[in-house]
């Protein structure tokens, strides 16, 4: 092991989160594993339901009934938060250094009291301010997310803001404590491109300016080339690749990923039709026990009815795939019959 | 899709001139949807916009939330009214029929929706859902009665043959949409529109459900209307582009034009604010990144509603609106100074 200077920030470790639901057991995470370090920008993309959403709750201590952390780990600075023991300090964490924005601020503001307000209230609540000292730094806030005339907004309620500065208020609260790690889930979903493209130009800004590390969960990979330094991909609850953007975009290791990246419309090309993959993600009442993807999987075979382990991909210096048969383009030799894979 | 064409297209669709022709039509809605300070005096959410669709082609409608896109669906599908200009369908100005006239009209047009969760009934089969239409134009008597062509839609659309019998539940957003095609398809309409058909599915479904409606279009020789706020999917579906800004139609031109050579400042910022999943491209990109934010129905300003963000705007632009005009041959732009 490392010593705790140069460990990553955040470290997940074979996380495993259960929903009760009246159809069954939802087996929401299956075994995550993912660390960030600091200042790094890392990107969770995946499917809906793929488990994006849940790794971030779990991390920020949001998991309730129905769902419960059944296994794995979640370690700050190499301390568990989900140890019983440190509960106390896990929720001094929560909130401080790990700060999150949610993908719809309407329900993650109070529609009822002003937004200069709720970012004075956490202001109080985990740095001890004084009143008139953070009511003075809300508008230091506001205007550091680039919303105009800071003491008018401050006195407004959210829903007389438009999304976008609804989205920057979320983002003005969630650096109020100066947080090390910013996790935000598909924060521009709700947003055009042209204001999308305001709040992931203030994100990466923060970055740059306050040494954030960011972990953004998103479905636009155009989001993620412009944003992150690494990638992780999810598929039914697990991780199916990591790597740096340019490799998991110029060399997808895991056949979903090639699948994603193919289907992925783009503007600056003039393809006719777009590729798609057949099929859906299999239900996660009753996962099956090998590759979740084998259903929808080009190059599928015998083996990869068991699971196959995400392990470190040859000759990169991070990357690793889950995936017994990963090769570069699973989608070309599709059609190829399986004797002739070999020689590709 | 390579099967063979199992919907005639109509013959009665004139070989010229559109299909659809919507002409400096406005759309208000009464005050105070949401809130607290309600007002009570009408929001205006389209304000005079104007284009033509020519039969078998697939016109593409962007714009940001809010600037009237579900709006002209709408009004062109007779499902709300407009307080002025009118909407001719295969020539016959059909903005006020009503009653029996207004049902035939809607066997020739029809829509898919949004959201394939929310809009099919949990508690209506496959078969119901489909046949739902045919029953309630009378053209069968019950859904057991059009199981023969319902079978026949599923197949069109790729779903499984025994995809009748079972509930939406049992199918994934890709195949729940596939059974929102199929039931818009029932009545054979020749023109169709697709309210952001795929903005609710994953990407890697969204391809399957983009090109089913490509194969239809051709196939059967559908118009189409498909709105959405995704450039990159629209580039691949459409014949011409139209772009929608606040009310307004800011510029149509065939897609190349659109794309390649757009005219407006708005498209321009639009165009390079998606951004392209290719590291190396997006983050040397240049993005023009105007500030400022969209204002909404209710409150717009005078002139060019775009003119508190454009960094091109003069006096003019805040006193007088733009008026679309054709600046390039079969491309129209509302901009003073472009
Ligand atoms: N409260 C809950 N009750 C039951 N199941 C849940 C609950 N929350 C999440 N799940 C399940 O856990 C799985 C992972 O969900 P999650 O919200 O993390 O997906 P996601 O990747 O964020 O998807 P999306 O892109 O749609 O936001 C899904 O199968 C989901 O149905
Ligand atoms: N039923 C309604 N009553 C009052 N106002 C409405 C109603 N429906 C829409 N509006 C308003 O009309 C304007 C245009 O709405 P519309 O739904 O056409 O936008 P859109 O372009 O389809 O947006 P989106 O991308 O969010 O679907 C908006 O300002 C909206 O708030
Ligand atoms: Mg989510
Ligand atoms: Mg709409």
């Amino acid at each position: 092991m490392s010593p705790a200077a140069d460990r990553p920030l955040l470290e997940i470790e074979r996380l495993e989160v259960e929903f009760d639901t009246r159809r069954g057991v939802v087996r929401g995470l299956r075994g995550v594993d993912l660390s960030i370090g600091r200042g790094e920008t890392l990107a969770i993309v995946g499917e809906s339901g793929s488990g994006k959403s849940v790794t971030a709750q779990a991390v920020m201590g949001l998991i309730d009934v129905p769902g419960r952390i059944v296994g794995g780990d979640v370690r700050w600075k190499g301390h568990s938060l989900l140890s019983r023991s440190r509960a106390r300090q896990a929720r001094d964490i929560r909130g401080k250094e790990i700060a999150l924005v949610f993908q719809d601020p309407m329900t993650s503001l109070n529609p009822l009291i002003r937004v200069g307000q709720q970012i004075s209230e956490v202001l109080r609540r985990h740095l001890g301010m004084t009143r008139a000292d953070a009511d003075l730094r809300v508008l230091d806030l506001l205007e550091a997310v680039g919303i105009p005339a800071p003491p008018r907004r401050a006195k407004q309620y959210p829903h007389e803001l438009s999304g976008g500065m609804r989205q920057r208020v979320m983002i003005a609260m969630a650096i109020a404590c100066e947080p090390e790690l910013l996790i935000a889930d598909e924060p521009t979903t709700a947003l055009d491109v042209t204001i999308q493209a305001q709040v992931l130009e203030l994100i990466a800004g923060l970055q740059e300016t306050l040494g954030l590390s960011v972990l953004l969960i998103t479905h636009d990979l155009g989001v993620v080339a412009g944003l992150c330094d690494r990638v992780a991909v999810m598929y039914a609850g697990q991780i199916v690749e990591t790597g740096s953007a340019e490799d998991v975009f110029e060399r997808p290791a895991h056949p979903y990923t090639q699948g994603l990246i193919r289907s992925t419309p783009r503007l600056d090309d003039h393809m006719e039709r777009l590729v798609s993959i057949d099929g859906a993600p299999p239900s996660l009442l009753a996962p099956p026990p090998g590759c979740a993807f084998y259903e929808r999987c080009p190059i599928a075979e015998a083996r990869c009815a068991t699971l196959p382990p995400l392990i470190p991909i040859p000759n990169r210096t991070a990357g690793s795939v889950a995936c017994w048969r990963a090769t570069t383009n699973a989608w070309d030799s599709a059609s190829v019959p399986p004797g002739e894979l070999r020689a590709v | 899709m390579s099967a063979p064409m199992t919907l005639p297209p109509d013959e009665t669709a004139a070989a010229t001139g559109p299909i659809l022709s919507v002409q400096n039509i406005s759309v208000s809605y009464d005050g105070g949807r949401s809130g607290f300070w309600a007002h009570a005096s009408p929001v205006k959410a389209l304000d005079g916009i104007s284009f033509d669709i020519f039969p078998g082609e697939t016109l593409g409608l962007v714009g940001e939330s809010g600037s009237g896109k579900s709006t002209t669906g709408r009004a062109i599908l007779r499902r709300i009214g407009v307080t002025s200009g009118r909407i001719l369908f295969k020539g016959r100005d059909i903005t006020t029929v009503t009653g029996e006239e207004l049902r035939q009209l809607r066997r020739h047009m029809q829509i898919v929706f949004q959201d394939p969760y929310a809009s099919l009934n949990p508690r209506m089969s496959v078969l119901d859902t489909v046949a739902e239409p045919l029953i309630v134009h009378g053209l069968v008597a019950s859904a057991e009665e059009a199981r023969e062509e319902i079978s026949e839609l599923l197949r069109i659309v790729g779903l499984p043959r025994d995809a009748q019998d079972r509930f939406p539940h049992a199918f994934s957003g890709g195949q729940r949409q596939r059974i929102g095609i199929a039931r818009a398809l029932a009545l054979k309409p020749d023109f169709i529109v697709a309210d952001e058909p795929v903005s609710a599915l994953d990407v890697s479904v969204r391809a399957q459900v983009v090109n089913l409606l490509q194969d239809l279009q051709r196939d059967l020789g559908l118009t189409l209307l498909f709105i959405a706020h995704d450039l990159s999917v629209v580039r691949h579906i459409s014949h011409r582009v139209a772009i929608l800004y606040s009310g307004r139609l800011v510029e149509i031109a065939e897609r190349e034009a659109l794309y390649d050579t757009p005219i407006h400042p708005y498209t321009e910022a639009l165009l390079s604010a998606v951004p392209v999943p290719d590291p190396k491209i997006q983050k040397g990109r240049k993005r023009l990144v105007y500030r400022g934010e969209i204002v909404d129905a209710g409150h717009w300003p005078s002139g060019c509603h775009l003119h508190g963000r454009c960094p091109h705007a003069t006096e003019k632009c805040s006193i007088e609106p733009p008026p679309l005009v054709e600046k390039r041959p079969g491309h129209w732009a509302a901009c003073w100074h472009r």
